[in-house]
This record gives structure tokens, sequence and C-alpha cells, in this order.
């Protein structure tokens, strides 16, 4: 920039920068040490609570990337979770365990015979994923509005169809069982923190804004030299490799997968927590996902005692899930900008929250 | 395949077509007017089977007035939806407008779980409905003979109301440019909910005919023949009601024809109408007949 000093102001800049910055480390490193308390002190229902608190804050960061920042209702992150959640679990069992799963059609060649552990086998579901996205990016964005909210469902049907049917790679609807579980909190909390961090400096940064524009008038975008396909495509694909790990996560949390687990609902429980949280709000999407995993376990004293765990299951028989929807229209209809609107956190604003709205002048 | 095997697929290609045919022209009609894809047009369906199911089991009342009491409720849920989910957002951004549509459709879907139960129930069917007749090798069952003639019927009817009444002209007018025609002095709400509520007894019609091809009711029911019936309207040009019928047909076509000569390829039956959709958008995003739309229409 022509007229930047780098004197006075970038100074004071700078130690804002380094304060907010102190305080951020000082919370991570707060997170951090609680979680290695609930680690080391908590029973196995409140660290698979967390857990899936983690994966959920993965899952709707992502989404809220695409469908909040991008402004395109994408309605297929169940499909992306599923190729994820495959193939990190196909990756991970043993030949052994996989010999023992697949006795009706033996599995193809390569991956008979491969067993990683469990980091390269979720990059590996990643990335899966993300090819996915690239493929598919190409039809999905010569359309927008509806017909891309229907195309982005219908890969939903066509992946849990192709699980079905692909009985040697999936296993068909027996699905797999007897995945290796999560043995630390550091995955599930790692990946979160790693999501949020990336989605965090993206929507801030030259693309996320070019990607904000595109969600507030893409023709007025374009005219400006944005291109949008581009953009849209970076946002999409991204989003779908978090998909991929979050699901591979995902599949190491239950493990036990099958085609129909991660129906519609999933990408409606995703869609009512970005929603809830605020559509463009990173800090929403986290609060809300927070929120929503815990009122979700919270929520199942209306309904009969279930021992599968949480959220993802289809088919819950259940007054939950009409108590969701409701809440999903009242926000929709009442209360549209969510819990935070487009806002999110900073410790500026939270410190000026604290002293009672004042503003001080000099942006210390 | 012989002629005959050939002649056979046809005829169930053409019921199963006629019905998503049926379903597509309300899903159209809504779109045309709203610019919305309806998502719990599909659970409208669900809702006339099962009002038709308690009418039969719960009242004991005889079929056909259950079948016509449960066409009618459907059509009253979809003027109520219109009302309580679609018509406060109408000047709000398209994406709020979407989210209540799914949630509308979740909301309809688990409503129902949790009054009728997840148990799957048996839609009963008059005995004048079953039965077949053979033709020269060639199974007719009669359901397959009734679902295009109760098709036929009813487009018949709605295209009479939309292009020979004031009523329907005024919905074509709205279709156009509803601010306008609300300045001419016409009532732009009154004429929606008439939209919706053939749009839904459409829907009811469907659901019935559809709990008589596959007699296992359950809440889910309708998301399938929903979307695909919508990929018919996007096939045939959205908005486009002489679309959406061929559009169906050629779908439900497509669907039976491709699973009888590959028949390995049967459980991927499902995933034909959305290989199908990705193609049109690819190639025509307007559909067949479409009208040509402009970036923001899209």
């Amino acid at each position: 920039m022509r007229g930047w000093r780098p004197g006075v102001r970038a100074s004071s800049l700078a130690a804002l920068m380094t304060r907010s910055t102190w305080l951020t480390l000082a919370a991570m490193a707060l997170l951090a040490l609680c979680l290695a308390a609930a680690e080391r002190f908590g029973n196995e229902y409140q660290v698979r609570l967390l857990h899936n608190v983690a994966v959920f804050i993965t899952l709707a960061v992502s989404y809220h990337l695409i469908n909040g920042v991008c402004g395109q209702l994408h309605l297929g992150p169940n499909a992306f979770i599923t190729l994820g959640a495959y193939t990190a679990a196909l990756l991970t069992l043993t030949p052994a365990e996989k010999a023992a799963t697949f006795l009706l059609t033996p599995l193809i060649w390569p991956l008979r015979e491969v067993s990683l552990p469990l980091a390269p086998a979720l990059l590996a579901g990643g990335l899966v994923a993300a090819g996915f996205g690239v493929l598919t990016g190409f039809p999905v964005f010569r359309v927008r509005g509806d017909y891309l909210a229907i195309v982005t469902l219908g890969f939903g049907e066509v992946v849990r169809v192709a699980a079905n049917n692909l009985q040697g790679l999936t296993n068909g609807p027996l699905g797999l069982k007897g995945l290796h579980p999560l043995d630390s909190l550091w995955w599930s909390w790692g990946v979160a923190g790693l999501t949020v961090l990336v989605v965090h400096r993206l929507k801030n940064s030259s693309f996320g804004r070019a990607m904000q524009a595109i969600r507030e008038d893409e023709t007025a975008a374009r005219a400006m030299g944005v291109d949008a396909f581009r953009h849209l495509m970076l946002a999409y694909v991204l989003s779908a490799f978090f998909f991929g790990v979050g699901g591979g996560l995902l599949a190491h949390l239950i493990t036990t997968i099958s085609p129909g687990l991660f129906s519609f609902f999933l990408t409606f429980q995703l869609l009512i927590i970005i929603v809830v949280g605020g559509l463009g709000s990173t800090t929403g999407a986290v609060l809300s996902a927070v929120f929503f995993t815990l009122a979700g376990e919270w929520l199942r004293v209306v309904e009969e005692p279930r021992q599968v765990f949480g959220l993802m299951v289809p088919g819950i028989p259940g007054l939950r899930l009409v108590i969701f929807s409701l809440l999903l229209l009242l926000v929709i209809l009442f209360f549209r900008r969510g819990l935070l609107g487009r806002r999110e956190f900073s410790w500026a604003a939270l410190g000026a929250w604290l002293s009672g709205g004042r503003r001080s002048k000099s942006r210390g | 395949m012989d002629g005959v095997t050939l002649l056979q697929q046809l005829v169930n290609g053409l019921s199963l077509g006629s019905l998503y045919a049926l379903i597509a022209v309300g899903y159209t009609m809504v779109y045309g007017i709203l610019r919305l894809i309806n998502f719990a047009h599909g659970d409208l369906i669900m809702v006339a089977a099962y009002a038709a199911v308690m009418g039969v089991g719960l009242f004991s009342w005889p079929w056909p007035v259950a079948a016509g009491v449960a066409v009618l409720l459907t059509g009253l849920v979809g003027v109520l939806l219109e009302r309580a989910a679609y018509r406060p957002l109408r000047r709000a951004p398209r994406i709020s407008l979407l989210i209540s549509a799914i949630a509308a459709s979740f909301l309809l879907e688990n409503l129902v779980l949790v009054l009728a139960g997840g148990r799957p129930r048996a839609f009963p069917a008059p005995g004048w409905l079953g039965g077949s007749l053979e033709l020269g090798g060639l199974y007719l069952p009669r359901l397959s003979l009734v679902i295009p003639a109760v098709t036929a019927l009813s487009v018949g009817a709605v295209f009479f109301l939309v292009y020979r009444t004031a009523t329907g002209r005024a919905m074509r007018a709205i279709a156009a440019d509803w601010e306008m025609v609300s300045l001419m002095g016409v009532d732009v709400n009154r004429i929606i909910s008439l939209t919706f509520l053939v749009g839904s007894l459409l829907a009811g019609v469907g659901g019935i005919l559809w709990a008589l091809k596959y007699p296992q009711v359950n809440p889910f029911l309708g998301i399938l023949p929903g979307l695909k019936a919508f990929i018919a309207a996007v096939l045939g040009g959205i908005g486009n009601l002489a679309g959406a019928v061929a559009g169906g047909l050629i779908l439900g076509l497509l669907e039976v024809l491709i699973v009888a000569a590959f028949p390995a390829w049967a459980g991927y039956r499902d995933a034909v109408a959305f290989g199908l959709l990705i193609v049109i958008l690819l190639v025509r995003p307007t559909g067949l007949w479409g009208e040509s739309l402009e970036e923001e229409k899209l």
C-alpha cells in the first residue's frame, strides 16, 4: 500500500496482534489442559462425548465454509463423509480383519493387503473425498441455488447406492465392523483445531473476501474480476477434504459403518448447526456444534434409551427430530441471523463487551 | 429381449413414469410460481398414504371415502405449509427459503414418525384394483392401467385449469412477474395458495397410487419419489407442465428399461435418476423443453 507508514500505527497494530495472539495461545493451552485432564480422569462416556464434539466442530466448520461463507446450499456432506469413512476404515483394518469381514465377496486386491496407521488413513480419506469433490465440482457449479441443492443432495443417494452394490470394495449392506477405536482425544481435537484454523485463515484472506462477495452478489463479484468458479471450487474441495477426514474419524469413533449410516439426516444436523450458529460465522459454527452435540445427548431423555450413542443413527423413532426440525424452522422464520449472525469472536470485541460496550479510541 | 418382454417392460415403465409425471406436475407448478423447490412435496405423498391407512384402519371408512379424504387432507396440508413456512420468507434470501423447506420436510416426516410409529404399515387395496389381465403373453396388472388413466385425467384437469381459466392465467402471470401482477389487482396470495392446493392435491393422488403400487407405508417413503419427480421436472424443463409430464414418462421408462436390459445393474436403479440429472445439468441445464434461465433464476 502506498500510503502505509510503518511508524506509530504499525507498532500499535503489532502490539494488538501480539496481545490477541498471546491470548489465543493461552486459551488453546487451557483447552489442551482441559482435554488432557478429561482424557486422564474422564470416564469412557465423557471421552466419547468429547470426541463427538470435536468431530462435529470439524464437520460444521467445513460445512460453514461452503454454505455460510460462499452462500451455496450444498446438501451432500454425508456423501463426502461416507467416502472418507470407508476409505479410512479400509486402510486401517488389518488384512486378517478384512478377510474375516469380507466373507461373501473378497476385497479387491491392493486394499486386501495394505494396512496403514490412522494418520495416513485419515489423510487418504480426506484426499478421496476431495478427489470426488474435484470430479463433481464441474457439473455442480454450472448451476446455483435450488439446482445446486438437489444435485448435491443426489450425491448422498448415489454414494449410498454405490456402497450397497460395490461388494468387493465396501462389503455391501453388511458394512465394515471392528474398526480400531480412537486411542486419544488428540486425534479428533487436533483435526478440529486444524480445520478451524484453516477455515478461519481462509475466510480472512483475499480468497475468503472473494467468496463472501460471491455470496452477496455473484454478478457484482464477477464484474469486479472475481473468478467465481475457481473460488467456489476451492471452498468446495477444501470442505470435501475436511468432510473426508471427519468421516474417517467418525468411522473410527463408531467402529461399525454401513452404507445407510451417514444418511441425509447427518447433513440436516450440520445444516441446523450452522444456521443456528449464524450462517457465515465460524465462531457460530463452533459454538453451535458444541451446543448441539451436547443437546442431542440431553434430549435423549425424551426418547427411549438407546445403546448406540448419539446423533448419526438413521431413523431413530423420536421426538428429538421433531424438536430439531421445529427449532430449525423457527430460527429460519423468526431469527434468521442465528446466534452470531456473521460476527466472529475476537479478543478486542470480547474486551469491549466485558467493559460494558465502551469502545476505547486507541484500539488498545 | 424379445418383443413381448419389451412390450411388457414398456407397460411397466409407462405405469411408473406416469406416477413420476403426476408428482412432477405438482412440483413444477409450485416451482413455476415461487421459484422454490418444495422439498416437502415428496412428503405430501407420504401424508396421503398415511391418511388413507388411518381412514381405513382407524375409522373403518370405505376405501374410496378414505382415499378421497386423504387427498383432500393432503391438499390442506400443502396450503398450510405454504402459509406457515414459505409465505413469511417470500422476500428473504433464497437460501433461507430452501432451508425452511428442508426443515418443513423433516418436520412432516418426523411428526408422522412420532404419531404413527416407525413400523411400516400395509396399505389397504380394494379388491377391484388387484388382479391382472393376460393379453397374448402380456401380463397387465390392473393397476398399471389405472395409474396412467388417473394421471391422464388429473393432469388433463390441471392443464384445463392453467391454460383455459382466469385463475390459470393469473398463475401464469405470477410465474412471469408477481410484483407486476399484484399491481394489476390480482390477489397474489390467494393464487399462490390455490397453486399449492392444486399441486398438493396432485401429490395426494400420487401418494394413493404410489402406495397401491408399493403397499409398504413408512414415514420416509416420499423422499425418493419426491426427488425423482423433481428430476423429471428438471428434465422436462422446470416450470413447464408438458415438460414435467414428458420428463416423468422418460424417467420411468429409462429406469425400467435399463434394469431390464442390464439385470446386473438392478441395484443401481435408484442412481439412474441422479446420473441423468448430472448429465442434464452438464449438457442442457434448462431441460429438454425449458425456458432459458438467466443466472438469477438458476
